[in-house]
């Protein structure tokens, strides 16, 4: 069984759409599995990954943490993909690049319709926003990209059995979109 | 006997004071293009079209054919530089196509799928542009402008008017309206304008049209940009 192709993926500032798309592959799923074991995933619950072949990144960096499971997934994946239009350009949340940090928070936390209690949260734990959301490939080296929002099950599928079948993975012109 | 040029190692006949992409498209040879639109004057300035004419690089839409010019179009070197360009436009713009109403009909993308480009190699710019809503049935995003200068061409020669420039230059270029408030509304501009319409990109859009078509059915989404354009554009030659 260690033989299996070990996969881990994450979703960043991204809104587990993609991941919805992969599981999209339906039944495929169950030859996949044949072949390949998860690791960290939101599949699995395991919360760091060691040593994989392949890493799947949903979602930009919009924040401190995203920047630490980044790095740990290209630290730990020997192939890692960008997935989605978020992970390749930042995408919606990046929409958030043209209002500032203050007002975009000042409109959730403080002046926001219905808003009690109002105050932006400062708990430690909690991750610190970064100025702009950006595109995975500007914090580390990206191998390959998957473009879509989401990207088809068919993509995954194509993407994944060209890797693992050991052929250099290629998307047809149907499976290219960026919508 | 007609005078040729050689393109790829096909022969294409030209008419004297063609350019290289009039004689291509004629013969039905697509060289990627976007600010090019046989309509109108060309232009140059997109240099999607770069193509190596005897060992030099040119902007097929304004280089003139010659007999017996040497031309590599569809060649590797040159469609990784065309995506580099392609890859340019995309990080010096904010083109998000997931929430743009030309997704599908859209020729930079379609370009982009053509050129197969998957990702946009470069640090994005994320510029701060605005956009204007202010006419009744035309709206301008300058997010998505990508400076062609079409619907400038446009104004001046189809429709008689002069209802947008480009002001500025290099990272400070922008697309301007002819109007004292700067705006669309007081401009001169008629939805049935062909500057209104000639917008490769989702740069101006006429309002409450974007999703008649839904996503998934549109120009681009089965078809690629080569056939669709040399159909469309020898279509246009004929009348």
């Amino acid at each position: 069984m260690t033989t299996k192709i070990r996969v881990a993926t994450t979703s960043l500032a991204g809104c587990f759409g993609c991941h919805m798309s992969f599981l999209d592959i339906d039944e495929r799923m169950l030859q996949l599995v044949e072949l390949v074991e998860f690791d960290r995933s939101p599949i699995t619950d395991i919360e760091h990954c060691t040593n994989c072949d392949i890493g799947l990144i949903e979602g930009g960096v919009c924040n401190s943490e995203n920047v630490h499971v980044l790095r740990e997934f290209r630290k730990n994946c020997k192939i890692l993909v960008a997935v989605g239009a978020c992970a390749i350009n930042g995408g919606l949340p990046a929409m958030r690049n043209f209002i500032s940090l203050e007002e975009c928070l000042n409109e959730a936390y403080i002046d926001g319709i219905g808003v009690e209690n109002a105050q932006i949260p400062s708990d430690p734990e909690l991750p610190l926003l970064l100025d702009k959301v950006r595109p995975i490939h500007e914090v580390v080296k990206i191998d390959y990209f998957l473009p879509g929002c989401p990207p088809s099950a068919d993509v995954f599928w194509k993407f994944l059995t060209d890797l693992i079948e050991g052929r250099e993975p290629s998307l047809s012109y149907e499976l290219v979109h960026y919508d | 006997m007609s005078k040729t040029i050689t393109i790829d190692g096909q022969i294409i006949p030209f008419e004297e004071g063609q350019t290289i992409m009039e004689a291509a498209t004629e013969a039905g040879v697509y060289i990627p293009h976007l600010c090019h639109n046989p309509e109108f004057t060309p232009h140059g300035s997109c240099k999607l079209c770069t193509v190596n004419v005897n060992g030099r690089t040119c902007s097929a839409c304004t280089f003139p054919a010659m007999e017996g010019q040497q031309i590599l179009n569809d060649a590797k070197d040159i469609n990784e530089d065309r995506k580099k360009i392609t890859q340019m436009l995309f990080v010096e713009g904010n083109h998000f196509c997931p929430s743009c109403e030309k997704t599908g009909n859209c020729q930079l993308q379609a370009v982009a799928y053509h050129l197969n480009m998957l990702d946009d190699h470069f640090p994005l710019f994320y510029p701060h542009r605005e956009m204007d809503a202010s006419h009744a049935e035309v709206l301008i995003d300058h997010n998505r402008c990508i400076f062609c200068t079409l619907c400038v061409r446009a104004s001046q020669q189809k429709d008689g008017k002069d209802v947008f420039a480009i002001s500025g230059r290099g990272i400070n270029k922008h697309l301007i309206v002819n109007a004292e408030s700067g705006l669309l509304k007081d401009s001169e501009l008629k939805a049935t304008d062909q500057a209104a319409h000639v917008c490769p990109t989702g740069a101006i859009l006429i309002k409450r049209t974007g999703y008649q078509i839904p996503i998934g059915e549109r120009i681009y989404d089965h078809t690629q940009i080569d056939q669709v354009s040399l159909n469309s554009e020898n279509l246009q030659h004929d009348n």
